[in-house]
């Protein structure tokens, strides 16, 4: 379908297909109500007003509470009691003695096997999984995964939908991935440069444009080498609530490679894992993990997928969003996901200008 | 109406019902008022220009500078009455009077030659020139009578656009 493409911003080849149907092409000659009635786009502008998809996307929604009876009451507060007097501090005791085995393992192999190439290597990848695995237990997270596991192998990028943070800690228990992520400050941006950089993870930066070219050029390097982990990539973006997904970004699917699609959805009864960036650190994100039941979460490993003939990295990566939609039962909207953190671009007004802009000077010549 | 609460009374609710004259169930006026509060992130009673801006479907339509100012800085009660028009109660004369405001902006009840003009760059952008603008302007306005100069008031476009079926005027919400 033809429409506005260029290659240095997201604009979707076929986003206008998702845009409200175009209003049935009008005929005649003009008359003056034709263009005085601007009705259609007064309502399309009131329908985003009053509730729109992007911000659904980011929504959490709490659930309904159902504690307040003379049964149900005590024992709700009796799981809150357990919840953070019993279970937390458990929890904490774990995660701390996990990292007091793992912190001098990681350190003493990553410089004791400095020659030792390839057992250094394997044993960080056994390390990583050990730690994420502490995590996930922390949260006790009950987590099922379904399809073969990934191997390891050159020319492939794994692609998933993005819940929060912890997407990457529940996928990195079973496989040691390299992730692309955002260079964050704080104790997690400590983690990264040190223990992640190791696993050949590659940090961008969302504010600099330049950044892109260098990190797509990590990426194609990072998947032509045969001992690098697997690359793990998470399209969208950002973090979305795990009951939509948004566009998804061509990167990594312009990089020449088999694309292998992971879907995680998260059961929502237990607690809800969206992290807000914008409402919570990842330190508060953690804490409410810690004192909640479980974690529940389904994670499928699908089939790998290739560029098909004719098809664009643009086409290609809304195939396999569909794939991943599909699977853990998610919708799909059709924005970009950096617009959580900056402002959309006027530019995409323009298709509707343009069609109101020829119907006009075409219906202007009919007699 | 307590700005800064987050919770609408009864009291509060019909107040705002009587102010958009009841085009708005008392339950649609609690659903806007969620709507409120999540496009009014700093909860200032007020939703700015830049907190409308944070809506992509509202940036990317035509005429969202013009509505805009019409929006800006609206508190509760105002933005109901905002969309009253396009309540499914409304009647044609109401929706064709709020179509009449997005063009008469300064609110003189007189609509220009360059009102008009104004609002045909907005929807058509660029890929019309100045001068087919005019153009396309000056020949519906002789076909119907007008003329460059002549100023529209509200009854000429009660006429216009009730000519045609009530069909046309479809301001609603989906």
């Amino acid at each position: 379908m033809p429409g506005l493409y260029s290659s240095n911003s997201e604009v979707d080849l076929d986003r206008h297909d998702y845009l409200h149907e175009s209003s049935p092409e009008a005929h005649g000659k003009l008359l003056l109500h034709d263009l005085l009635d601007i009705s259609p786009i007064l309502s399309e502008a009131a329908g985003a007003i009053v509730d729109d998809s992007f911000t659904r996307c980011f929504k959490s929604n709490p659930p309904e509470p159902w504690n307040w009876n003379v049964y149900l009451f005590p024992l709700w507060c009796l799981g809150v009691l357990t919840r953070y007097v019993v279970l937390f501090p458990l929890r904490v005791v774990l995660l701390f003695a996990g990292w007091l085995i793992f912190l001098p393992s990681f350190s003493l192999v990553h410089f004791l096997l400095r020659k030792n190439d390839k057992l250094r290597r394997q044993l960080e990848r056994y390390l990583v999984e050990f730690i994420c695995s502490v995590f996930v237990a922390s949260w006790t997270g009950v987590v099922k995964y379904h399809g073969p596991r990934p191997s390891m192998r050159p020319k492939q990028v794994f692609v998933a939908n993005h819940t929060s943070m912890i997407d990457f800690i529940i996928l990195e228990q079973m496989t040691a991935f390299a992730v692309i992520m955002q260079k964050h400050a704080g104790w997690v941006g400590l983690l990264q440069s040190t223990i992640l950089e190791s696993l050949g993870c590659i940090w961008f930066n969302r504010t600099e444009a330049k950044d892109r070219e260098i990190v797509v050029k990590k990426m194609k390097e990072h998947v032509e080498g045969t001992d690098n982990n697997p690359l793990l990539v998470f399209p969208e973006g950002t973090c979305v609530n795990n009951e939509y997904t948004v566009m998804f970004k061509k990167t990594p699917f312009e990089l020449d490679c088999t694309v292998c699609p992971i879907a995680i959805k998260y059961n929502k009864i237990f607690v809800d894992a969206f992290w807000n960036s914008k409402k919570q650190s990842f330190t508060n994100h953690l804490l409410r993990l810690m004192t909640s039941w479980a974690v529940v979460c389904d994670v499928w490993y699908l089939e790998p997928q290739t560029l098909k003939p004719g098809e664009t990295p643009i086409q290609f990566a809304e195939r396999v969003r569909d794939i991943i939609a599909v699977r853990a039962g998610i919708k799909k909207v059709p924005w970009n996901g950096y617009w959580k953190h900056e402002r959309p671009n006027p530019k995409h007004s323009e298709q509707k200008q343009q069609g109101f802009a020829e119907s006009v000077l075409r219906r202007l010549q009919e007699r | 109406m307590g700005n800064t609460s987050s919770m609408l009374t009864q009291h509060d609710i019909e107040e705002v019902q009587e102010h958009c004259n009841n085009l708005f169930s008392q339950q649609e006026i609690v659903s806007l008022y969620e709507r409120f509060c999540q496009l009014d992130k700093n909860h200032g009673g007020f939703i700015s220009g830049d907190e409308f801006l944070t809506v992509p479907e509202f940036v990317v339509n035509p005429l969202s500078q013009r509505l805009l100012r019409m929006l800006d800085g609206l508190n509760f009660k105002d933005f109901v009455a905002f969309l009253a028009a396009f309540s499914s109660r409304a009647t044609v004369h109401q929706k064709i009077e709020f179509i009449f405001k997005v063009y008469d902006l300064d609110g003189n009840g007189k609509v220009t030659f360059n009102d008009m003009l104004d609002v045909l760059r907005d929807l058509a952008g660029h890929f019309i020139s100045e001068q087919q603008r005019k153009q396309v302007l000056m020949q519906v306005l002789v076909e119907a009578g007008y003329t460059e100069n002549s100023l529209l008031v509200l009854d000429d476009f009660v006429k216009r656009l009730s000519y045609h079926s009530a069909h046309s005027v479809s301001l609603e919400l989906s």
